[in-house]
């Protein structure tokens, strides 16, 4: 998940009963699965929540493009060099998207850039980690670009239109990149002791990570709740996290690999596998800003877009000179 | 100084495709840069021959609640929707 933790402003999920005409008009439209369009009404605390869910998903493509750019001069053969180009490129396309759906409820991109650099608006945590060796650039396809496909493949039917519609675009792209990573762990695990070394100890590395991009355990969370009645989210955290567990430990397997996990168990009764609790007050420091590479992050965000004013500012002077020349070229009506 | 790019609307049409159609929209400080950005993010998979931008702001939309008045398509003025002419067999096909 790109977004964990999206506040809703809701102390507990109201009934139809409790809400008045309009508000429970737009939630029978929910219920009936309608989609909600840019222009309508909607209750406030939808918009904010939204506001909050989609910003944050595109900040995490924006600074996910970080970890993984970090391999890009030093990938080990050009043709991996070219795959993990277009896929960083990838990513900045769906933050583009994601910014211009956010947009449509009503802030703008610079607003929604302010946040991120404020530290105001958060991205996934899975981005404060630091990528060590170039397996780690398969880790990441593999982990938690599948991860964020458990997540986003619901995220096509939110009830949010321009959302639901921005995550069909992304989701076909994002299956490419996880194909990408598992590929790579492949060759090297098939190489010398030391590339599969270097798997596993990736491995070791991003599984807790990768399991805490779902987001904390929802039992007391009264927001998932709420963006479970207005359909912004489809599925509990804890469902989507044993939904990629019960995928992606075969696939461990099928590479040779060991999960870090000592309580990981088939359970054959419930059809999947018991796992053990992420460390969450690990995921909580990260949230809050306290993780490896959450300041180098933020810092290597804020630098590019200081740094770049004066050619943002050019790039406007230009087209402002140019607008001007061609409205002097236009006979007077 | 430090205006915000403007909001483009980008409409692409497909390889095979009769019209353009709205794929998304984009920031970019002038058209030129806009059908740049546009190619880059909406037409790098074969997605389409043809890029158009807009401005946003210079596009008019009808509201929501208009719906009724503007698009409900009036049944009862059964002369608009001339479905009911007899035209005798002998005729062929019309």
């Amino acid at each position: 998940m790109y977004a964990q933790m999206v506040k809703t402003d809701t102390a507990r999920v109201r009934s139809l009963d409790e809400m008045d005409p309009v508000e429970r008009d737009f939630q029978e439209r929910i219920d009936a699965g309608q989609k909600i369009e840019p222009k309508e009404w909607m209750p406030e605390g939808y918009r904010k929540t939204l506001v909050r869910q989609i910003s944050q998903h595109a900040h995490s493509e924006i600074v996910g493009q970080l970890p993984e750019g970090n391999w890009i001069t030093r990938a080990p053969t050009l043709e991996r060099k070219a795959i993990l180009l277009a896929k960083v490129q990838d990513e900045a396309g769906h933050g583009l998207y994601l910014y211009c759906a956010a947009e449509t409820l009503g802030i703008s991109r610079d607003e929604m850039y302010g946040q991120l650099h404020s530290g105001k608006a958060k991205y996934s945590s899975i981005f404060n980690y630091p990528t060590l060796t170039w397996a780690d650039i398969g880790a990441i396809g593999w982990l938690v670009d599948g991860a964020a496909i458990m997540n986003q493949v619901p995220l096509q039917r939110c009830s949010y239109g321009p959302y639901a519609r921005a995550m069909v675009r992304i989701c076909k792209e994002e299956s490419f990149h996880q194909r990408q990573g598992f590929d790579i762990l492949m060759k090297m695990v098939k190489g010398t002791p030391q590339q599969k070394a270097m798997v596993q100890d990736a491995l070791n590395r991003w599984w807790w990570p990768s399991l805490m991009m779902f987001g904390p355990s929802d039992d007391a969370s009264v927001h998932s709740a709420q963006s479970m009645a207005w359909k912004i989210k489809q599925n509990s955290n804890d469902e989507l996290r044993q939904k990629f567990v019960d995928q992606t430990v075969p696939q461990a397997e099928y590479l040779g690999l060991t999960v870090p996990d000592p309580d990981l168990k088939w359970n054959e009764n419930k059809g999947g596998y018991d796992f053990g609790e992420p460390d969450w007050s690990e995921f909580f420091d990260v949230i809050a800003g306290n993780g490896p590479c959450n300041a180098e992050r933020l810092n290597a965000r804020k630098s590019a877009w200081d740094e770049g004013a004066w050619f943002r500012d050019g790039l406007v002077a230009h087209a402002e000179k140019a607008d001007a020349r061609r409205a002097a070229r236009m006979p007077a009506e | 100084m430090s205006s915000e790019w403007p909001l483009w609307e980008v409409f692409i049409r497909g390889q095979h495709g009769l019209n353009h159609r709205h794929v998304g929209s984009l920031h970019a400080p002038d058209a030129e840069m806009a059908i740049n950005n546009g190619r880059d993010v909406y037409v790098r998979r074969n997605e389409g021959v043809s890029i158009w931008v807009v401005r946003s702001s210079d596009i008019a939309a009808s509201a929501p609640s208009d719906k009724g008045p503007l698009f409900e398509p009036s049944n009862s003025k059964v002369y608009r929707h001339p479905t009911f002419f007899d035209i005798p067999d002998e005729v062929g096909h019309m």
